[in-house]
């Protein structure tokens, strides 16, 4: 198969006119005609979902929370970056580009990132003029602040709750499509199979989670916006019910999944206490700003954080990356507390943890600015730990937190499948082998406002509108598959439950393809997954029925999931003989610890094709050509 | 930790529904609310019982998702927080819990805990946004926004909409819930023009939905997990005067 990425030719910045120019238009009168569905209601979903229905077309919206508010867009916390220069700092759309080109190790693709950083812009006056409350200087004027990996700041934010904004605000223009008739919308509904006919994506089957009903909804085109897949090391910051389900059962259907080992690995998390955790809260990425992250010099120094002075602290990162400090990129950030903690030197139960001190800023700013800035984040680290960070420092621990990888996608964000569209997180295309703080919530509106809305209109005015229905004998099988996926969990009445099955894997998963890879880990992990899988396949639990309200069952078809796809991110990892970014491979690093990328052989996007379970899915490559940027060794120092 | 709760069970929206006795034991006090709920399921899950349904999803306090009632009191006795964000180490070995789903006339009982929220976001469908189009708004700093302005914005944008004012309300209403989004809105410039509309269709909507009015009790202030402040209400009544009087 020839990936063919479908970038526009000419200079970097025109691609983007060149291509909404050469794109095919639906008339106004015609687009009623043509039904849209979107599955998942994050930044990317309900953006993109708002988006079509205002231009008139009739679009079907799925989500399996209770309403499309809560997607996990909404704990995003610090910020959402754009290239606007409102501080007259020095950034322009071509630096926002070569910082997100260079934060991802040089694995992205380079018309995707121009295009992301030239309609960034865009996406705060949209939310502004949603309503949106970002922090305004006393001026009036919006606020800006830094993150990792930028000498500028270009960050906008509202307080530590950017995320939750932004989602109201897209939420909002959502729930005005849906009152106008033009969205429909099915809450606690979840996209349980795509369904392909004659090779096109034509609709989805569902699961109604209060009824337990299976049901196919067909349509002319599908966009998948659900998410990423972290939960596979089932202690991440995702939300509880984040999954791979969506795009994994895609993938089954024959669209390519690129990149799966290149997951983040987020530096600032409350370390795990203990077995119970359910989840890893993050402590925004923003807090570098004015925290400053250290360990004790020495190995074993069990003072307290306060009774170590200044000569027998070892601000680490500081030390390490003077140009970027404490807002060095997530990868390295996180690489670098590992490598502390490894040394010893570690802080708090288990030696797991760094210090996060804001101490120098309460006494620089005083504690108000501090609290004005992130005390909501203060508040939470609180309740968590039970510890006031005003007076000591925080414990901060690395912890899973977004997939750069996802479904392969071309410049349309279309996958292999014609008529299935990829957005945000779903999709592979933007971040490479790392992303850049802020940049997740900038690429979710983008995509679903500014980008899909051309590109979908292209496929459709190529397509008969209403060519299949649900009568069709690929929505029949594709319902009776479901319905038997379903029975077949009820029938094992094992012994062990899915949660310990999920934390099994989780444990696997963080241990063998986490922070560092090993040849040795990554054949283990593809060893110990398949046994695992086959346990859960003969001994897990699901009690209930099929036909009710039935969060087991949920939680058994995911992790059903999680236990295929947690062996396809090994395989890539192991097929990669480089480290770039999220992805390090112990075998591969430089003589001062950094990742060691291998450009010669590994400058492309491994797109993986599924050919049955329990058999080798075939590796096809999207060579990565840099036409603008130089290839070079990632520095932050 | 050792504790007893008395938990709410109910198959479906037509069962009566009752309270049931379980022992919680060996409950770690850094767990949060749901972990110890987690804790029993797994334990239900293993005798072949049917594990007690609850909404949780973010278990950050940002989603919404999990509210209940806990001893009476929608989204737990600790103020300010979310029921995934209450902890353990607030309870006391030897402890007994009630906990309950939330309950108001707008919020049918959909199994155990799970209540139906969506009357909440039909009040946002009926006019709870400003009518931006994508596409075709000016730059962001072409709207000069007062800082305590956006300041007071934002304080009412906090709400999660998890309806835990609801169930603390005697009448049920969702006053506090619609009076943040009426004032977050009119507060900015942007989403003056459609203000006096605004106010009216959601307070319209809101009691078309099955909610109650406001009867100034000022319990939902009392129980929100983002300290949503009852002057939104008096700002909402406001407004509301201002358009009837237009």
């Amino acid at each position: 198969m020839i990936l063919d990425g479908k970038t526009p030719s000419g200079p970097l910045p025109e691609k983007w006119d060149k291509r909404k120019q050469e794109m095919k238009l639906v008339s106004p009168a015609n687009k009623r005609k043509y039904r849209i569905i979107v599955v998942g209601t994050g930044l990317a979903g309900a953006s993109a979902a708002a988006t079509l229905g205002e231009l008139g077309y009739n679009v079907e919206s799925f989500c399996f929370q209770d309403t499309p508010r809560r997607g996990h867009s909404i704990a995003a916390q610090g910020g959402v970056n754009a290239a606007k220069n409102y501080p007259n700092d020095g950034d322009s759309i071509y630096r926002l580009f070569l910082d997100t080109v260079k934060g991802g190790d040089f694995r992205a693709r380079e018309s995707n990132v121009y295009r992301l950083a030239q309609v960034s812009g865009s996406v705060i006056d949209q939310a502004v003029a949603q309503g949106v409350p970002f922090a305004r200087d006393y001026a009036g004027y919006l606020d800006n602040r830094s993150f990792g990996g930028a000498q500028v700041s270009r960050t906008f934010y509202a307080r530590g709750q950017t995320g939750q904004q932004l989602l109201l605000g897209a939420f909002g223009s959502l729930m005005r499509q849906i009152r106008v008739g033009s969205v429909k919308l099915h809450p606690r509904t979840e996209m349980l199979d795509l369904v392909v006919v004659n090779g096109e994506a034509k609709g989805i089957t569902v699961r109604d989670l209060v009824t337990g009903e299976v049901s196919s909804h067909a349509a002319d085109a599908v966009c998948l916006c659900t998410g990423g897949y972290t939960n596979v090391f089932y202690l991440s910051t995702n939300a509880a019910g984040s999954n791979v389900t969506a795009t994994y059962r895609a993938f089954k259907k024959g669209a390519l999944f690129a990149n799966p080992c290149f997951t983040q690995i987020h530096p600032t998390c409350i370390p795990v206490t203990g077995d119970h955790q359910s989840k890893l809260t993050l402590m925004s990425e923003s807090l570098r700003n004015d925290g400053r992250v250290w360990v004790p010099k020495t190995k074993g120094d069990s003072r307290a954080p306060g009774d170590i002075p200044e000569t027998d602290r070892d601000y680490f990162l500081e030390r390490k990356y003077p140009a970027f400090g404490n807002l060095a990129p997530r990868d390295i950030s996180s690489r670098a507390a590992k490598e502390v903690c490894d040394e010893g030197r570690g802080v708090g139960p288990g030696g797991r943890g760094v210090y996060l001190d804001f101490a120098n800023a309460i006494g620089r700013l005083g504690e108000g600015t501090i609290r004005e800035r992130y005390g909501n984040l203060f508040e939470m680290y609180g309740q968590i730990t039970a510890e006031n960070a005003y007076q000591q420092p925080m414990r901060i621990y690395p912890a899973p937190h977004y997939a750069m990888g996802g479904l392969w996608v071309d410049y349309n964000l279309e996958s292999t499948i014609p008529g299935l569209f990829v957005l945000g997180e779903a999709n592979f295309s933007d971040h490479g082998a790392n992303r850049l703080g802020a940049s997740a919530l900038m690429q979710g509106l983008a995509d679903g406002y500014f980008i899909i809305s051309y590109t979908i209109a292209n496929y459709l005015a190529r397509a008969t509108p209403g060519a299949v229905t649900t009568n069709h004998a690929e929505f029949l099988k594709s319902r009776e598959d479901v319905a038997c996926f379903t029975s077949k969990l009820l029938a094992i009445n094992g012994k062990r439950t899915v949660n310990e099955f999920h934390r099994e894997l989780g444990r696997l998963m963080w241990e063998n393809v986490g922070m560092a890879r090993s040849e040795a880990s990554l054949k283990s992990a593809l060893s110990l997954i398949p046994r695992l899988r086959a346990e859960f396949w003969e001994n897990v639990k699901v009690t209930g029925t099929g036909t009710e309200l039935n969060q087991e069952l949920e939680k058994a078809g995911r992790v059903a999931d999680f236990l295929e796809f947690g062996e396809l991110m090994a395989l890539d990892a192991l097929h990669r003989n480089e480290s770039c970014g999220g992805h390090f491979r112990v075998e591969y690093e430089m003589p001062d610890g950094e990742a060691k990328r291998d450009d010669e052989n590994y400058c492309y996007v491994a797109a993986w094709e599924f050919k049955g379970v329990d058999k080798a899915p075939e590796l096809h490559k999207e060579p990565l050509t840099f036409e603008n940027v130089k290839l070079a060794v990632r520095s932050y120092k | 930790m050792n504790l007893t709760l008395y938990v709410w069970r109910q198959k479906g929206p037509k069962d009566a529904g009752r309270l049931v006795r379980y022992e919680a034991k060996d409950v770690s006090p850094d767990m949060s609310f749901l972990e110890m709920l987690d804790l029993v399921n797994e334990g239900l899950v293993r005798k072949g019982d049917d594990p007690i349904a609850f909404d949780h999803d973010c278990r950050e306090g940002i989603c919404g998702m999990c509210a209940q009632v806990i001893n009476g009191i929608p989204q737990g006795p600790q103020k300010k927080t979310t029921v995934c964000q209450l902890h353990m180490r607030h309870f006391k070995n030897g402890d007994t819990i009630y906990i309950e789903p939330l309950r108001a006339r707008a919020f049918p009982v959909i199994r155990d805990l799970v209540v139906d929220r969506g009357s909440l976001d039909k009040i946002i469908q009926s006019g709870g946004y400003i009518s931006a189009h994508t596409g075709g708004v000016p730059d962001g700093n072409a709207i000069l926004i007062p800082k305590d302005d956006a300041d007071r914005a934002m304080d009412a944008a906090e709400c999660i909409g998890c309806g835990a004012c609801v169930a603390a309300c005697p009448n049920g209403s969702a006053m506090l819930f619609t009076a943040a989004k009426v004032t977050q809105l009119a507060t900015l410039p942007q989403g003056r023009t459609e203000a006096a509309r605004r106010v009216c269709v959601m307070t319209e909507e809101m009691l078309g939905q099955g909610f109650g009015n406001c009867g100034n009790h000022y319990e939902c202030q009392a129980v929100c997990p983002k300290d949503i402040k009852v002057q939104f209400i008096a700002k909402l009544n406001r407004e509301f005067i201002k358009a009837r009087l237009k």
